[in-house]
This record gives structure tokens, C-alpha cells and sequence, in this order.
């Protein structure tokens, strides 16, 4: 689904990914997982197609297609998503005149029919009841004035709606306590299914506990330089990411 | 002072006036307003922008243009009006075209008890005199040019009345259409408007055009609400993007009168708006909500001038500017709290956003208070759209320029909430959507 080879990038003269590959197939959980500075949140931006990060080098396969030369409205319209780190604030937007007018111009690219506003509002009741998501943030302006929580919630109710093939969660746990925690992470696998992929982005350990991996890749200096299966993040966790490095002697001048 | 230079503009409007056989004329003292105005225009010329009301509306370019009088077809020019309703307006309605009034267009039959409206052309024919006190001013200030050249040549517009204690419950529908002519000509309404002690009306003035031309229209209008009234005044200007059109309403609050205005500016090449509260009773209240959203070379010029002279007077304005390509924005809002207005209450927000790199928008705010116990705030801004906005939604997989649209519209949204008759406000957001640029 998604093939990541040699990928550099650099964001304002700086680079930051250094070669990093990561193949991601249907159906599976990958949990990207990095000290500060490691390349975490580039790696999501650079996939969106966020602007102002170069690409120097390597390539991005997303289902065949060239996923770099694609604008960010066409990622989305292809089954991507990013969770925002930080959701933005749009007042003035009602969150449901929002949703409604990124499905149907996705469908639209799509080629497919755009829904009505019954049909609509139909497939916005299944899905908060899922999401177990009260309908008073749907008429609310898109994120104002939300807490910190009801953000992270409102990135995962989306994903619901627009139903992604591949759903890219950048630190989707920062900022949280452990109860929206456990509320995001019962969203997110509530939409696990045998075609959607999933790339979880996090610096801490605490997040996996909820949302079960398939894989977990280390991040450090630019590049994967350790996989494993779930248990390597409890690894993480015991030993700090300083265990990497010290078992990649080549790190170790990274790791300031 | 200097002597003004006999521009062709100038020229050619002095011309025209000699032509010109206006309604009311043999009146005496109308008359000699009319030619006082004209002396004063022909004395002064167009400011220019050394006089501070002018200071960003350069006039050079109209100073070379030259109009006919008037339209002498006007009565003849078709109108699709149904292209031109509004939802929930279908009350008692003038019509004007190219400044003539319509009675084929108009529909002012069976008018609710306590409301009178007719055309000013007919209005000089019967009780002349009651229009004295309004027709007969003189315009002194340095940039009242065009208030002279219509108090000069204005011939028809409309005279609306609203008894004391009676409340109109639909919305009277003035509409002012400039439709093309053999060749560019001016046009000029004034109109006269009072509201008895605690009447209440509702007002939709709307300025459109049935295709491109190139007129002048100057618009005067004097609105005067006695004690207690209120008054629910949108206007909605919507006209053909190649015209001039030089617009001053002047407000006059009575003691606990309150008008809530809405503005919303589309059309228009060159557009100049003065709109001018003067809050003279105690508790009088004017609160105004505006949007101008511009593109190509529009050019558009809202001067807002409040001045609170009673007790506990209030005001609230907020306005907001979108200027796209390149289009020229231009807003001043002037609040005065005058001596012994004390406990008054005064905001201004003026908000812009520049869609363009050679767009401009020129915002500026000035207070200034003579009174004591004052709450008085004001905030300008001139901006950008936010990147971070703009990529969160093309992230979900809204195409960049329906999404330039959408934090377009949403950042003009404030303005347009507190519009009454949610049918009016949906089919002004509509336009204004209409309207914004899709790239």
C-alpha cells in the first residue's frame, strides 16, 4: 500500500530524513516511534504533502502511484489522512458544513456521487455513535474553543467519516490525559479493519498500550534503525531511546 | 484657495445641468438650493487627495470622464425583476432605473396603515414643503462634492414615512437598477425617510445593474428616527462592476432609537460609501455590520462617521474587507464622543484580509472622546489566510481554491449572522460566496 524507499527531506536547509524506507501493507498497525528531533513529524508532514519540506532524495509509493507529486487535496481524496499533531482552529466553519464538504470533494475526485444532506447527516449518526461522540460538537466551528481532547476526538471522528485506507496519527497522544487517551485510542480501533493501514506516530510507549502494533520502528537521526514487533516498544521504554543509539555506535554523536 | 482646474468631469456635469428640467423645478426655494449646490460644486471641483476624506479615493481618472444627464430612456429599459427579488421580501417595493423612478416595476398599492412611500418626483408635485427642511442644505464641507452635485441634480428618489407608534411588518424593498444606456450618463436619487416617535420598519436598500455600464450614480439620503423608533436598515450593493457610485446616508437617532445596519459591498468599480450616524437622544443606539469583498480593479471606499452627543448612547460596528488581485479596500470608521455625551459606549472592529499580493487595504480607525466615563474600544487588522487553515483542509481533501473560498466566507461570517430573516442573510451569503474569487 505504502512504500517508502531511501526518502530524504530537509525543511528550511536542514536535513532531516536521511534515508529512511518503510513498506506498509493493508491491514496492519505501524508505530513510528522516536526521540525529539528523530524526523517523527516531518515524516507525517512530508507524507501529506505539507508545504515547505523538500524532498532530496528517494521515493514515496502510495498503491502504485508517485504520492509525492500529488497535491494534499489528492492524498486525501486517495484514502490518506493525517491526524494533526496540532488540529487548527477555523472559526466561522461549522464542523459538519466542514465534514460534509471534504467527503463530497473527495467522492467528488473520486468520481463518485456526492452525498445529500440527508444521506449525509445519516452517516454522521452511525459514526458518532461509534466514536461515542456527543453531537453537540457538530455544531460547533471547526475545533474553537475545543479542549485538547475534544481536538484529538474531533481528528479521530473525521477519520470515521472520510474513512481513509491509510490513517497517519502524528502524536496523536501528546497533550492528552489517560482517559481521552483511552477514548482516542477505542476510536482508532474501532476503524481497524483488513484494509486500512495505520501509522502511529508517537514518542511515548503509553499510546501502544491501547492501540495494539503489528510493528514498531525506531526513528532516530533521519532513519529506521531498529524494527520489531510490539515488544520492542516495551524495550523502548524500559532502556530510553539511549539504548538505540548505544547499540548503533554510528548514533551515538545524534543523540545530544 | 486655489482655483480648481475646469476638469472634463466638471464640465461636463455643469453642461448637463443646464439641460437638465428636473422634477420640483419653479419651486423657489428648491430652486435656489439646487443652484447654490451647483455653484459650490462648479466652485471647488473634485477634491483632491490632500483633503483628508479623499486621502485614498484619487479622483484624477473620474476627472477625465464625461457624463450625459440622465438617461432619457430609462422609463423604456427592460428589467427582469424576479432576477432581481430577494426571498422573504415581497412587501411594498420602488423601483429605479438609471435613477427614474418605476411605476410599471414598483408596487406600492395597499400599504399597511401608518406607511406612506412614494417617489420623490411625485412627492414635489403635492406637499413640497415638508421636504424643505431636507432639500434645501448646504453642503460645506471640502470633500462634499458630490453631495452638492446631488442636491444639485437629483430628481427623483424616495420619501418614506412612518407614523408615529406603528410597526411595518414587511420589509419595504427600495431598489435602484443601473442598466446600460447609449452611452454613460449620471444618475441621481435622493432620498428622505423618518420614523415616528416608537415606529419600527425594516428597510432593504439594494443597489443592482441589468449588464455592464459605465454610469455615475450619486445616492443622498437623510433617515431620521424620533424617539423610540427602530429601524432594521440592510443594504445590499450588488451593481454592475464597471460603474461609479458615490452613496452618503446620514442617520439621525432620537432618544432610545436603535438601528441595526448591514452593508454589503460587491459591486462597483469605483464605490464611495459615507455613512454617517449623528446619536442626538439619550440611550440612542446604532450598531452596523459591514462587508466589502472585492476583486479585479474595484476599488471601494466606506467612510463610517459616528458622533455620540447624548447620555448612555451606544455603538457597535464591525466591519470586514476582502480584497483580491487587484483591488483597492478602503475603510475609515471616525467615532466621537462629544462633551457631555458621558456613559456612552462605543466598538469598532475592523477586520481585512488580502487575498493578493497587489491588493491593498487601507483600515483606520479614530476616536475620539470629549466625554467622561467612556467604554470605547477599537481594533483594526490587515491579514493574510492562514496557511495552517488553508493546508488543514486541503488535507481532508478540499481543493485549494474551495477551500480559499470557505476561510473566505467564514471570516466574512461574522457580519452577516446578525442579518434578520434568515432567507435574506442565506441569499446574501450566497452572492457574497458568489462573489469571493475562486483562485
Amino acid at each position: 500500500m505504502l512504500k517508502i524507499e531511501n526518502l530524504h527531506a530537509r525543511v528550511e536547509g536542514k536535513d532531516i530524513l536521511k534515508g529512511l524506507s518503510l513498506t506498509v501493507n493493508p491491514g496492519e498497525v505501524h508505530a513510528i516511534m522516536g526521540p525529539n528531533g528523530a524526523g517523527k513529524s516531518t515524516l507525517g508532514n512530508v507524507l501529506s504533502g505539507r508545504d515547505g519540506y523538500e524532498v532530496t532524495e528517494g521515493s514515496v509509493t502510495y498503491e502504485g502511484r508517485d504520492l509525492l507529486a500529488l497535491e494534499p487535496e489528492e492524498r486525501a481524496a486517495a484514502g490518506m489522512f493525517l491526524a494533526f499533531q496540532y488540529p487548527v482552529e477555523i472559526p466561522g466553519v461549522n464542523n459538519t458544513y466542514f465534514l460534509r464538504a471534504a467527503l463530497n470533494a473527495q467522492r467528488k475526485q473520486r468520481g463518485e456521487k456526492e452525498l445529500d444532506s440527508m444521506q449525509f447527516l445519516k452517516l454522521v449518526r452511525e459514526k458518532l455513535k461509534i466514536m461515542q461522540i456527543s453531537d453537540e460538537l457538530l455544531h460547533r466551528a471547526v475545533n474553537e474553543g475545543f479542549s485538547g481532547g475534544e481536538k484529538k476526538r474531533n481528528e479521530i471522528f473525521q477519520m470515521a467519516v472520510l474513512e481513509p485506507k491509510l490513517a497517519i496519527l502524528d502524536e496523536t497522544d501528546s497533550g492528552l490525559d489517560i482517559d481521552a487517551l483511552k477514548h482516542v485510542a477505542q476510536g482508532v480501533n474501532a476503524l481497524r479493519s483488513p484494509d486500512r493501514a495505520f501509522l502511529v506516530i508517537t514518542h511515548y510507549q503509553r499510546l501502544l498500550d491501547y492501540i495494539e502494533p503489528d510493528f514498531v520502528h525506531v526513528l532516530a537521526d533521519g532513519r529506521i534503525v531498529e524494527s520489531g514487533d510490539k515488544t520492542l516498544a516495551l524495550k523502548l521504554e524500559e532502556h530510553g531511546y539511549a539504548w538505540v543509539a548505544d547499540r548503533d555506535p554510528a548514533l551515538s554523536g545524534a543523540q545530544a | 484657495m486655489n482655483q480648481p482646474v475646469r476638469t472634463p468631469f466638471v464640465e461636463s456635469l455643469l453642461a448637463s445641468a443646464a439641460l437638465a428640467q428636473l422634477p420640483g423645478s419653479g419651486i423657489a426655494w428648491l430652486d435656489a438650493a439646487r443652484r447654490e449646490n451647483l455653484e459650490a460644486f462648479e466652485a471647488a471641483g473634485l477634491p483632491d487627495t490632500r483633503v483628508e476624506a479623499w486621502k485614498y479615493t484619487a479622483l484624477r481618472a473620474l476627472g477625465q470622464r464625461q457624463f450625459a444627464h440622465g438617461d432619457a430612456n430609462a422609463a423604456g429599459r427592460p428589467v427582469d425583476l424576479a432576477a432581481l427579488a430577494l426571498p422573504g421580501v415581497d412587501g411594498p417595493r420602488l423601483v429605479f432605473v438609471n435613477g427614474v423612478f418605476r411605476a410599471d416595476l414598483s408596487s406600492s398599492f395597499g400599504l399597511p396603515d401608518g406607511l406612506s412611500l412614494m417617489p420623490l418626483s411625485q412627492a414635489l408635485q403635492g406637499d413640497a414643503e415638508s421636504l424643505r427642511f431636507a432639500l434645501s442644505r448646504h453642503y460645506r464641507e471640502a470633500g462634499d462634492t458630490f453631495a452638492r452635485l446631488n442636491a444639485a441634480l437629483a430628481g427623483d428618489g424616495v420619501v418614506l414615512r412612518v407614523d408615529a407608534g406603528t410597526r411595518i411588518a414587511q420589509p419595504v424593498h427600495l431598489l435602484f437598477v443601473g442598466a446600460p444606456a447609449d452611452g454613460d450618463c449620471s444618475w441621481h436619487v435622493r432620498n428622505v425617510i423618518e420614523l415616528g416617535e416608537g415606529a419600527e420598519l425594516t428597510l432593504i436598500e439594494h443597489h443592482a445593474s441589468t449588464g455592464e455600464q459605465g454610469h455615475l450614480a450619486t445616492l443622498v439620503g437623510d433617515i431620521v428616527l424620533r424617539d423610540g423608533a427602530k429601524l432594521q436598515h440592510t443594504l445590499l450593493q450588488n451593481a454592475a462592476e464597471s460603474g461609479t457610485m458615490i452613496r452618503r446616508s446620514s442617520l439621525h437617532l432620537g432618544a432610545r432609537a436603535h438601528v441595526m445596519s448591514h452593508v454589503l459591498e460587491l459591486g462597483g468599480a469605483l464605490v464611495r460609501h459615507d455613512l454617517q450616524a449623528e446619536l442626538v437622544g439619550d440611550e440612542a443606539r446604532f450598531d452596523s455590520r459591514g462587508v466589502f469583498a472585492l476583486h479585479g480593479r474595484q476599488h471601494v471606499d466606506t467612510q463610517l462617521a459616528i458622533r455620540h452627543q447624548a447620555l448612555n448612547t451606544a455603538s457597535e460596528s464591525i466591519w470586514r474587507g476582502v480584497a483580491d488581485q487587484r483591488a483597492r479596500g478602503v475603510f475609515r470608521g471616525a467615532i466621537v464622543v462629544a462633551q457631555g455625551a458621558d456613559g456612552s459606549d462605543a466598538l469598532l472592529s475592523s477586520k481585512n484580509l488580502l487575498l493578493s499580493g497587489q491588493a491593498e487595504i487601507d483600515t483606520k480607525p479614530e476616536l475620539e472622546i470629549y466625554a467622561d466615563e467612556v467604554k470605547a474600544a477599537h481594533g483594526a487588522t490587515v491579514g493574510q489566510l492562514d496557511e495552517r487553515s488553508l493546508f488543514y483542509l486541503r488535507s481532508r481533501g478540499i481543493p485549494q481554491a474551495e477551500a480559499r473560498t470557505l476561510l473566505t466566507a467564514a471570516f466574512c461570517r461574522a457580519v452577516l449572522q446578525s442579518m434578520p430573516h434568515e432567507a435574506l442573510r442565506e441569499h446574501v451569503s450566497n452572492l457574497l460566496l458568489a462573489h469571493l474569487p475562486a483562485e
